[in-house]
Formats: C-alpha cells, structure tokens, sequence
C-alpha cells in the first residue's frame, strides 16, 4: 500500500537535532583529531596523524588510562555479571519477599553518579568510613586501607563502587530472561535425573546466553562510560591511577586545552568500544542455542 | 537453604546500610560525625543542615533548573522519538531501515567521543549557560535509545491497523494521534522513566556547559559542593538527599513502571 510523502515530514525535528547535536560532533572529531587545535584560536595546523602516534608512542598517560580502564571494566563486568547471576537464580519466583527485595538490590540504580560517589568516598574514608571501622570491629583492622588514597588499590575501589550502583539493574535483566525458560524444560530434567550443575549447565545457561549477552554488553559500555562516577570520586587520581579514557578526554580538552589531541583520543576510544561490542557478541551469540 | 537466605541478607544489608547511613547522617552536625561517625548523636538529632543548605546555597534555582530541564528534554525526546519511529514503521523498506542505523548507532558512541565538537559547536551558537542548550543536547543524546525502544514497539502493531484508517481518509498525522500513540502508551511510559532517570541524574553536559550559578542544575551544584563543603558529610548528604528526593518517591510509588523502564533502556543492541 502506497503511503503518502507527509510520513517524512515526522522525521524532520529528530533528524535536525540529531544531525547538529550528534552527528556533526561525532564526525567532526574525526576533522579536529588531525590538527592541533586548541579549542578557541580562530586558525589551526594540520599535523596529519601526529595525534595519533604521539597517543601511542609519546604518551604514557594515555597507555595508563586504557590499562586503567580495561582494569575497571574487567572487575565490573566479572563481579557485576556473577553477583546478578547468583541473585537473580535465588530471587526467581514471585514472592512477596522476592518482589521486596528485587525492588531493594536495584534501588541505587535510580541515584545519580554523584550521589552515589558521595556516599563512596564517606564509605571509604579513611578515618571515618564504615569500612574501615567494620574491620577493625569484626577484629580484622590489619585489612584497613585507605581505598581511595592508594594509587594500586584506587581503580578497584571504584569498580566495587561500580558493581553496587548497578547489580541490581543487570539483575532484573537475568530474572526476566530466566522467567521466559519454559518450565517443562525443568521437568524432563528432572524426570531425567539431572543434578541441579547439569540442568544450570545443559537448560538456563544456554537459554540465559542472550540475556547474558546483553548484560555483558551494557556493563562494559557502561564501565567505560562512567565519567560521572570516577569524575565525582577520585578526579582521575591519586597519580592518575584511576584516570579512564573518559575523563582523560575531558582533562586533556578542558584543562590542557589540547583540542585535536583530545578528538584523537576520542577516536581511538570510539574504535576500543567497537572492537569490544563486536568480539562480546560474537563470543557470546556463537553458542547461543534454542529448543 | 540458611545459604541461600543469609546472602539475601548480605546483599540487601549492603544496600540498606549505606543509605541508612546518609539519612543518619544528614540529621547530625560535623562535630557529632567525626566524635561517632555511625551511631546515633548523644545530643540528639538536628535538621540545622536542612535549613542551612537552602541559607547557603541557591537550591530551589538549582532544583528548578533540575525540573525544568528535565521535563522539557524528557517531553520532546519522547515526542521526536515517537514520530521518527512511527516514519520508520510505516517506511518499512531501505530507507526506513536506514534512518533506523542512523539514529541507533548514537546507542554505541559513548557522549564523551563527541563532547570536545560539540562543546565549542556550542560556544559557536551561544547555547553555554543556556537550559534551552542542555534541552537541545539532552533531546539529541537520548533519541538513540527512545527511537530504538519505540521501533521496536511499534513494529509490533498490527499493519492493518495503520492501512485501515489510511482508507478512512485519515492523514498520517492523524494516524499518529488518535491510534499509533494510544497504542504506544505502554512503551511511553517506560521509555519516560528511563529517560527521567537519565536526565535528572546527568553530570557530564551541565559539567560542560553550565559555568553560571543560575542555570546549574543539582548534580553539579552537588559536585561543587564538594569543593566548597571538602568532607563535611552532613552537608553534602543533606544535598545528595534533596536531589535524590523526586526520585526516590515515585520510585516509591511507580515501582513496577521503573524497573520495566530501566530495564528496556538496557536491552539495547
């Protein structure tokens, strides 16, 4: 059935906006990555690919910062995946506790960064955290630290951070997907004599796999997406320790004002989350399996 | 079974303490924080934060600024998303299909790839210390993900629903107004709660673009408050807990809608 031209005419606002406020930025980073623009002088230089290869070759913050967020987003997307798991397999069945408690695990999802990294860092204190204290009250005060202070310990300190504030969201993720297994799937193995290792192994895991990709997948963008929370935390620092490609983009932009080495770095961090989407989903579509 | 109980316990120990804590200590002074930082106050409990918080600072500017920012880029995300994806439904070929990539791949491209751009196209328009500017870039970071939701619902439908109101003489305006929204309201009503989260709680564009006191908005008011507040936790709790207030209560309330929503902003790709 042939459909009169005025179904373009819906796309006119969103596209309008959508074409100045993303897509023009979005590619020209890729103009700015070749110059050596600061940002503000009316004219620049072309340097070809020197932002590129200063990135790599002439920048050891840059290397510290990509080691740093794949450090984050490998303790992220490991404890955030397995914590979910394990819940969302003990909170399956509607209950009136497991409603409650579901509703609780994903409460923090709701705050904002900022709010969450207040409550952090107060955690964390060194001298008036509850961690701490909750060490040495349980006689365990040799584990004390200072989580945030300590350049080796920062980055996962963060990531626990991390994995509090968004569990509960990739846990509901997992129930909705366990629910929609057919339960007769359970029965047979049951009748079948299958312990409860083989029926996780053999019916919800391969079942589970495209809810697992998807919790995979948006905990790893979202670990290198979390600006706000590492930005409200620690800065970046101490020593750039817990400096990710996020705010060191913002730093070297609106600090140092290096704006064509900043895009650059934009680029090639556009380029690591494709690289990562594309091999999760690959690993993890491949043994997908369906009954 | 005691297993499986206690880590339900753990688990939502570790949820509630923490904000326990923040409550706690929004009603106690600095002084009785550093003397018990965890228990309760021997001279009592004291709403003086609450008080001071609004003496010292401008919130309700910062809580107006909130609102009006998000219930404005909220509103219109949904009301493009919603026509850009009824186009894309009722297209259904090539290039239906590729207006489709276009506005998803925004999904895959993290805000900070495009913020150095888009903070000087900014100057450039003189939209900085602007809310219609944080609107407009709000509008256009979420349209991805509502657009993706809502083609999704939409795809749905029933055609004929569509073509039999079209031989009605019905324009595509109308179409769009008395079926294919009514019809949507389920996957609306997730996306909105989503989308509110997502836009009460931003930090990054105000960081970017908001200098002026008048037009911060909470989050980065809260940031700030950390330079000039350093680690007085009471203070910066007693902020975190009015910023945090809107949210909290139609969580309350609207329980079941937000998890539904979060939930389909999630499964995107």
């Amino acid at each position: 059935m042939k459909i009169s031209k005025s179904i373009y005419m819906f796309f006119i606002p969103g596209f309008i906006l959508y074409s100045i406020f993303f897509l023009y930025p979005t590619v020209s980073a890729l103009f700015y990555s070749l110059t050596d623009w600061d940002g503000f002088s009316p004219s620049f230089q072309f340097v070809g690919l020197d932002n590129y290869s200063r990135a790599f070759t002439g920048d050891s913050i840059f290397l510290k910062t990509i080691g740093n967020n794949l450090k984050f987003m490998l303790v992220v997307v490991i404890f955030q995946t397995l914590v979910a798991l394990a819940f969302a397999l003990i909170v399956l069945k509607n209950t009136k506790t497991t409603i409650f408690l579901r509703a609780l695990y994903f409460f923090p999802t709701i705050l904002s960064s900022v709010s969450v990294a207040f409550i952090w860092s107060f955690i964390y204190d060194p001298s008036l955290g509850i961690l701490n204290q909750l060490l040495e009250l349980i006689g365990l005060g040799f584990l004390t630290q200072n989580w945030l202070g300590d350049a080796n310990l920062a980055i996962y300190s963060l990531a626990i951070t991390q994995v509090w504030f968004h569990a509960g969201q990739m846990l509901i993720i997992f129930v909705a997907g366990l629910q929609a297994i057919p339960q007769d799937l359970y029965e047979v193995a049951k009748i079948e004599g299958a312990s409860k290792w083989q029926t996780f192994t053999k019916v919800t895991w391969p079942l589970l796999a495209p809810s697992a990709t998807i919790v995979v997948a948006y905990t790893t963008i979202q670990s290198f997406k979390a600006f706000d929370l590492v930005f409200a935390m620690t800065r970046g620092g101490p020593n750039n320790s817990t400096e990710i490609i996020a705010t060191y983009i913002y730093k070297v932009a609106f600090r140092s004002f290096q704006f064509g080495y900043a895009s650059a770095i934009s680029v090639i961090f556009m380029v690591i989350i494709a690289i990562i989407t594309y091999l999760q989903f690959k690993a993890l579509r491949s043994d997908r399996i369906s009954y | 079974m005691i297993f499986r109980k206690s880590a339900l316990a753990v688990y939502a120990l570790l949820i509630l303490i923490p904000l326990l804590v923040v409550v706690l200590t929004s009603v106690k002074t600095l002084q009785q924080t550093f003397a018990n930082p965890l228990g309760i106050p021997e001279g009592g409990l004291q709403f003086s934060n609450y008080v001071n918080i609004f003496q010292e600072q401008t919130m309700a500017g910062y809580f107006m600024n909130s609102a009006v920012v998000t219930l404005f880029s909220v509103s219109l995300t949904l009301l493009f998303a919603s026509m850009v994806a009824y186009g894309i439904t009722r297209l259904n070929n090539w290039i239906g299909n590729l207006l489709f990539l276009l506005f998803t791949i925004g999904m895959m491209v993290p805000a900070q790839v495009s913020m150095v751009p888009l903070y000087s196209l900014m100057l450039d328009l003189n939209l900085t210390n602007s809310l219609v500017g944080l609107i407009l870039v709000n509008i256009s970071s979420t349209l991805p993900i509502a657009v993706f939701i809502l083609t999704g619902f939409m795809k749905t439908l029933p055609k004929e629903l569509f073509e039999a109101s079209t031989m009605d003489g019905a324009g595509n305006w109308k179409v769009f107004t008395t079926i294919v929204i009514p019809l949507s309201l389920p996957s609306l009503s997730a996306t909105a709660i989503f989308l509110f989260v997502m836009h009460w709680n931003d930090l990054l564009y105000p960081l970017l673009f908001i200098t002026d006191n008048a037009y911060k908005t909470l989050p980065l008011a809260l940031l700030e408050f950390q330079g000039q507040y350093a680690t007085n936790y009471p203070m910066l709790f007693t902020g975190v807990i009015i910023a945090s207030a809107p949210m909290v209560v139609a969580y309350v309330f609207l329980q079941r809608f937000f998890v539904a929503g979060i939930t389909a902003g999630a499964v995107k790709g």
